[in-house]
């Protein structure tokens, strides 16, 4: 078995103690600018910040990977690489990378700090994988959320490296780190800023039939009925009308989450050594809550016993999971 | 100093017989220098297309084309990785590269690196050259100052850099099949529903405005790119080749408006009136260029942006 470790989320100091407390065995975490893909208002680190974290994380025994997971555009790779700098005098225990040119800095730079391959980097093959472990020695990858765990199992049969999965939270529906559609409707841009559908630019307009119509930098991203809650507008999570389906559907998904705590002991036995939570933008309560149901599942698993998940369907998003691609090729 | 004009390849499922007649007019009309051919968005697609390839490539080069072959963006399927390695194990044609897995399979051999490959920097740009990268497609929502150090960069590792100036942008890919799931299919069964869609299926906004484009796993911009007046600039800051995207449009027009436009026989103004006028009701966008939104048409003086990108 593998040794099924947490990796839960902290957008702030405070949830990153949360995270810890509620016994994340590692927390992820990023600076407070566009070197990590949640650059959102308020959320992150500042330098003094993270060593004070990294300071707690390890009294706690837990272990801190710094988010170096976005694409610097050109001329701006400085600042990448001094958030490289700053994580490796603060003691992180590992990066997570998606560039290549910032992979290379840190594996010639720091070649004992663990390199960990982001989601970002969309490698979903033995091959792309291989490309990484050979050249810039990465010991762990971040599969994107487009695999069956059958595949997984294959793929982790072909890696020299661990893998890390997706286990719970927002259920993103393009493949990461190829997705500039933020940056068609609003200026911002996802691989090189760590923007999605930014606040900054959301409006709830009521419509004159009473509906509410959620936009992104004024396109209606989807429309409720005055009796529906108004969800956020995600562009990958809007309803659209095509020639076929002029009544409006969604296009991409429906506003699911993803919740795989079922398929745990799966995961496991495909040789998955990392579960990842999703969440870096969500509350401390949020983190606690979230962090302690899958403590204890992971616990109950290794130990052998029926794992209880019942308490994790009331935090997806709207009350409605998904196992995504993970159980059934026919998610495609 | 001016630019080489490329055709990027095909993004739809164009059927066999259409594939066969553009190319046949592209081979014979567009002064284009150099074409890209290949299935790059769904490995379900290639068997419709590879049959014709050998003579395709022939016809092109007999014209004075250089041929380019490029490979999957995404690589996940046994057949997406077989397809991968055969591809980029070829000798004897250039080869584009959308996907580490081809730069695994390929080990260092001279390549080109494809837009899907998102070399956003000088730092990539100097990996990818150490190992074997000759010429890069930069990502196409870089903005002027990245292009311009990015180029600048390249040019003193002599690595060529190319940059979508037409076409719908490729905003995202999933694993997902969107044109599948708008008929109540998935991918495995979806009877190649995409052919129905040449130019991309439209998604309209719930108040009918024109939004985004389906393109089976890809999702494109609703408009099309068009750096027509860009193109000085461009030329300027050292892009060498400028990549043209097949759209369902007279795309031998299109070549020839940047074609002349290129060679100074008319202006970028004119550029952008013919092009209009091969564009239809399609909107044209440069937003990216110029840091902005995407999906906006920047029609004013070219000026450098507040925060230096």
């Amino acid at each position: 078995m593998t040794i099924a470790e947490l990796v839960c989320p902290a957008g702030t100091p405070a949830s990153l103690r949360t995270a810890v407390d509620a016994g994340a065995d590692a927390v992820y975490c990023g600076f407070r600018n566009a070197t990590n893909a949640r650059n959102f208002p308020g959320l992150n680190f500042s330098t003094d910040e993270l060593a004070a974290a990294v300071a707690y994380a390890h009294s706690k025994g837990a272990k801190v990977l710094l988010a170096l997971n976005t694409y610097p555009p050109a001329g701006h790779v400085d600042l990448w690489r001094d958030a490289a700098d700053a994580g490796a005098r603060i003691g992180v225990d590992a990066f997570i990378v998606a560039d290549m040119g910032v992979a290379h800095y840190i594996a010639r730079r720091y070649p004992d700090i663990r390199l960990h391959l982001s989601v970002q980097a969309a490698a979903s093959s033995p091959e792309a994988i291989r490309y990484y472990c050979d050249n810039f020695n990465v010991r762990r990858v971040v599969l994107p959320r487009i695999l069956t765990i059958p595949e997984i199992r294959r793929i982790a049969q072909d890696i020299p490296c661990e893998i890390e999965t997706f286990i719970f939270g927002n259920h993103g529906l393009m493949v990461e780190g190829r997705c500039s559609l933020t940056n068609y409707v609003t200026g911002l841009s996802t691989n090189m800023d760590g923007v999605c559908s930014p606040a900054a630019d959301v409006e709830y307009r009521r419509e004159s039939d009473g509906a509410v119509s959620s936009c992104l930098s004024g396109f209606v991203i989807d429309r409720f009925a005055s009796d529906e809650m108004a969800g956020y507008p995600t562009i990958c999570k809007g309803r659209y009308r095509a020639p076929h389906r002029p009544e409006g559907y969604y296009a991409f998904e429906e506003p699911v989450s993803l919740n795989l705590a079922r398929l745990l002991p799966e995961l496991i036995g495909a040789g998955v050594h990392a579960f990842k939570i999703e969440g870096r933008q969500r509350s401390k309560s949020y983190v606690r809550s979230v962090v302690s149901a899958f403590r204890n599942a992971v616990d109950d698993i290794r130990a052998g016993r029926e794992a209880n998940i019942a308490g994790l369907l009331q935090l997806t998003e709207g009350g409605k999971e998904t196992q995504g691609a993970f159980e059934t090729k026919k998610w495609r | 100093m001016t630019a080489a004009l490329t055709l990027g390849p095909i993004a739809y499922h164009w059927p066999a017989e259409t594939r066969r007649d553009f190319y046949a007019r592209i081979a014979d009309e567009a002064p284009v220098d150099t074409v890209y051919l290949g299935e790059v968005i769904c490995s379900k697609r290639a068997p419709f297309f590879e049959p014709d390839l050998p003579d395709l490539v022939e016809r092109l080069q007999r014209a004075g084309k250089t041929v380019v072959l490029s490979s999957l963006a995404e690589v996940m399927l046994p057949r997406e990785r077989q397809a991968t390695r055969a591809l980029c194990e070829m000798d004897g044609i250039e080869i584009e590269i959308n996907n580490a897995a081809g730069l695994q399979a390929r080990a260092g051999a001279p390549h080109r690196v494809g837009p899907f490959m998102n070399a956003y920097n000088e730092a990539a740009i100097d990996w990818l050259a150490q190992n074997g990268a000759t010429h890069v497609c930069l990502p196409h929502e870089l903005p002027r100052a990245s292009l311009a150090y990015a180029a600048a960069a390249a040019s003193q590792i002599c690595v060529g850099t190319e940059f979508q100036v037409f076409g719908r942008a490729p905003l995202a890919v999933s694993a997902r099949c969107y044109h599948a799931r708008a008929h109540g299919r998935h991918k495995d069964n979806c009877q190649f529903v995409c052919e129905d869609d040449p130019d991309g299926m439209p998604l309209l906004t719930a108040d009918n405005t024109p939004f985004l484009r389906v393109n089976g796993i890809q999702t494109q911009s609703e408009s099309y790119i068009c750096l027509a007046r860009e193109i000085p600039d461009l030329v300027a800051i050292g892009i060498g080749h400028l990549r043209l995207m097949p759209q369902s449009i007279d795309m031998v027009a299109v070549a020839t408006a940047f074609r002349q436009c290129l060679d100074g026989v008319i202006d970028g103004e004119e550029a952008m009136s013919r092009l209009s006028l091969c564009c239809g009701a399609t909107a044209l966008s440069n937003g990216f260029f110029h840091r902005v939104a995407g999906r906006m048409l920047v029609t004013g003086r070219i000026a450098a942006s507040a925060d230096g990108r």
